[in-house]
């Protein structure tokens, strides 16, 4: 065992812990304030829903003995991680379990990515169904395919594009974004559009929280992207640069396509720019260039800000550009290595650039597409199966009065204090609540804000 | 000279507005304001204490208008205000003595 690169791992692990709460700050602020809320808990529901089935049976569909075909590994074989705590099991050079770690934050994220087509409208108690059902028939078996890497020593088979196929995707272009977006799109088909789009404005409601939650996800993608090298060394190292340069560059790129085409740079602009920046780079880190992780950031920033364009276009509202930025920033990353590759990298491939000639560009062509087609159609069907069991979207007029108050009961802002006027005494539901009079004895939390304003 | 207010849905607002700018209404007032009628409110849960919201967020609109076209004004708001559900709102026409342009000191239906 290695510890420093075990000491990396886990604080790799640490930082993609933090992307998915700055997802929902990212999220969070791009919608209107009667929404923030149910944002931020899409995203911390799949923290809990995709963590618990990692540890059931995700790690071990994703990274168990192959089953067949390099399509799925053994659900069972790590069921409950069973027996991987044993300071014996090693993958590489770090404890089985640091990698487990890891790599469960790449799931509870990659589900997270997708709540951000169906702002506004979706039932919180459904969004969990489908993010369950969704990480264990889409997610597990595409990580399997993208991420499990054969071991000819012990004789365990891997996934079929990172060892038959032979693409490249060294931190989840494909696993991560391209299937997120691809079943983003699909949601966002079967839940329809939300009330008003697009004729009305739907302005973010915070900004400075949408550049917090970019910041985060930048900070955390050091550990997303230089973590997947598994060890302290130089790979890790070179991804952690092209993280850097290929984010700014995207950025600048967004601005100046916005400059050009609105007259003006904006915040939301940088704050999209850096994450199409930082999906492009999560497949190309360590295959190309510090000069080519630059290339790479320009052509995602300048191509994902007009890709979010499409849905005016096509007609469908995936409200907050998951399409757009992580499909399109994931397809423009997986298929640049094809001309970007260089030689020298860890990952040693050239590119057509570099005098590699078609085939890498096929072969990432190849990876890509499987990966999109497949989430696409079965989330489309799940999403089919989840609204025929348990329907998908909130009342319309919920939908009008906001998500926050009728799937949660909450309000993220005070924005009338008079407007709060009673304790209310509980009886069962929220929403079947009677209101007591001002003169009720309080058996409310004290630490309640309810309890503080009755005090005044 | 009429004065008509509609308390209504925020969401309402926007179809209102596309049906009194067919009219040919050339201004109105918008404010977001609080209040109760027969909706009542609703009720938030913070840590398990109930909070009861009894003033519910609409919006009120003002639109100064000619007593020929009152009926009109208050038909369109109307049509585009409901929903058929609790808490659609309410409408008033009061009569109005004189208005004056501040700009220009125009008085009543050239002031409109």
């Amino acid at each position: 065992m290695d510890s420093g690169n075990t000491a990396w791992v886990l604080t790799s692990a640490a930082l993609v812990m933090l992307m998915t709460p700055g997802l929902a700050f990212f999220y969070g602020g791009m919608v209107r304030s009667k929404s923030v809320l149910n944002m931020i808990m899409m995203s911390l529901g799949s923290m809990g829903v995709v963590g618990i089935l990692w540890v059931l049976f995700g790690y071990s569909m994703a990274f168990g003995d192959d089953v067949g075909l390099g399509l799925l590994g053994d659900p069972l074989e790590y069921f409950g991680l069973n027996g991987l705590w044993s300071p014996d099991s090693l993958s590489g050079d770090i404890p089985t379990l640091a990698f487990v770690g890891f790599q469960a934050m790449f799931a509870i994220i990659t589900v997270a990515l997708i709540s951000g087509a169906v702002a506004d409208r979706i039932r919180f108690g459904p969004w969990l169904f489908f993010a369950g059902l969704w990480a264990l028939v889409v997610y597990f078996p595409v990580a399997h395919w993208v991420f499990a890497f054969s071991d000819e020593e012990s004789g365990v088979v891997g996934g079929w594009i990172a060892n038959t196929l032979g693409a490249i995707d060294f931190a989840g272009g494909t696993a991560v974004h391209i299937n997120a977006g691809a079943a983003a799109l699909a949601l966002a088909l079967v839940l329809g559009r939300r009330r008003g789009w697009p004729q009305e404005p739907m302005r973010p409601h915070n900004l400075p929280m949408v550049v917090l939650g970019a910041a985060l996800l930048w900070f955390g993608w050091f550990g997303f992207n230089a973590g997947s090298a598994l060890a302290a060394d130089g790979a890790a190292a070179l991804v952690l640069v092209n993280t850097l340069v290929a984010t700014g560059s995207a950025m600048l790129a967004w601005l100046l396509v916005e400059r050009i085409r609105d007259k003006h740079a904006t915040t939301l602009g940088a704050a999209s720019g850096i994450v199409a920046g930082l999906v492009a780079i999560t497949p190309a880190g360590s295959s190309v260039s510090p000069l080519g992780a630059i290339a790479v950031g320009l052509v995602s920033g300048a191509l994902c800000a007009l890709a979010v364009g499409l849905k005016y276009r096509f007609r469908y509202d995936d409200s907050l550009d998951v399409v757009g930025v992580h499909l399109v920033g994931g397809l423009v990353g997986t298929l640049l290595i094809g001309f970007f590759g260089d030689g020298s990298t860890p990952a040693g491939v050239d590119g057509l650039f570099f005098g590699g000639g078609l085939e890498l560009l096929g072969v990432q062509a190849v990876g890509a597409i499987a990966v999109l087609a497949y989430s696409f159609v079965l989330s489309l069907l799940l999403a089919l199966l989840v609204k025929a069991v348990v329907g998908l979207r909130v009342p319309p007029e919920a939908e009008d009065a906001g998500v926050d108050e009728s799937e949660h009961a909450e309000g993220a802002y005070e924005f009338a204090g008079f407007a709060v006027s009673r304790v209310a005494r509980q009886s069962g539901s929220a929403g079947t609540t009677t209101a007591s009079t001002a003169t009720t004895a309080l058996t409310a939390n004290p630490d309640s804000p309810a309890y503080e304003g009755s005090k005044q | 000279m009429k004065l008509v207010t509609a308390i209504v849905k925020p969401a309402t607002l926007d179809a209102i507005r596309t049906g009194l700018d067919r009219l040919g209404v050339l201004g109105m007032t918008v404010g977001e304001v609080r209040g109760y009628g027969r909706q009542k409110g609703h009720t938030e849960v913070y840590r398990g204490a109930g909070v009861s919201v009894d003033y519910v967020a609409k919006v009120r609109i003002d639109v100064l208008t000619e007593t020929s076209v009152v009926d009109d004004v208050v038909a369109t708001i109307v049509e585009n205000a409901r929903s058929g559900r609790i808490g659609d709102g309410k409408v008033w026409v009061t009569s109005v003595d004189s208005v004056v342009r501040v700009r220009t000191g125009e008085r009543d239906s050239d002031a409109l």
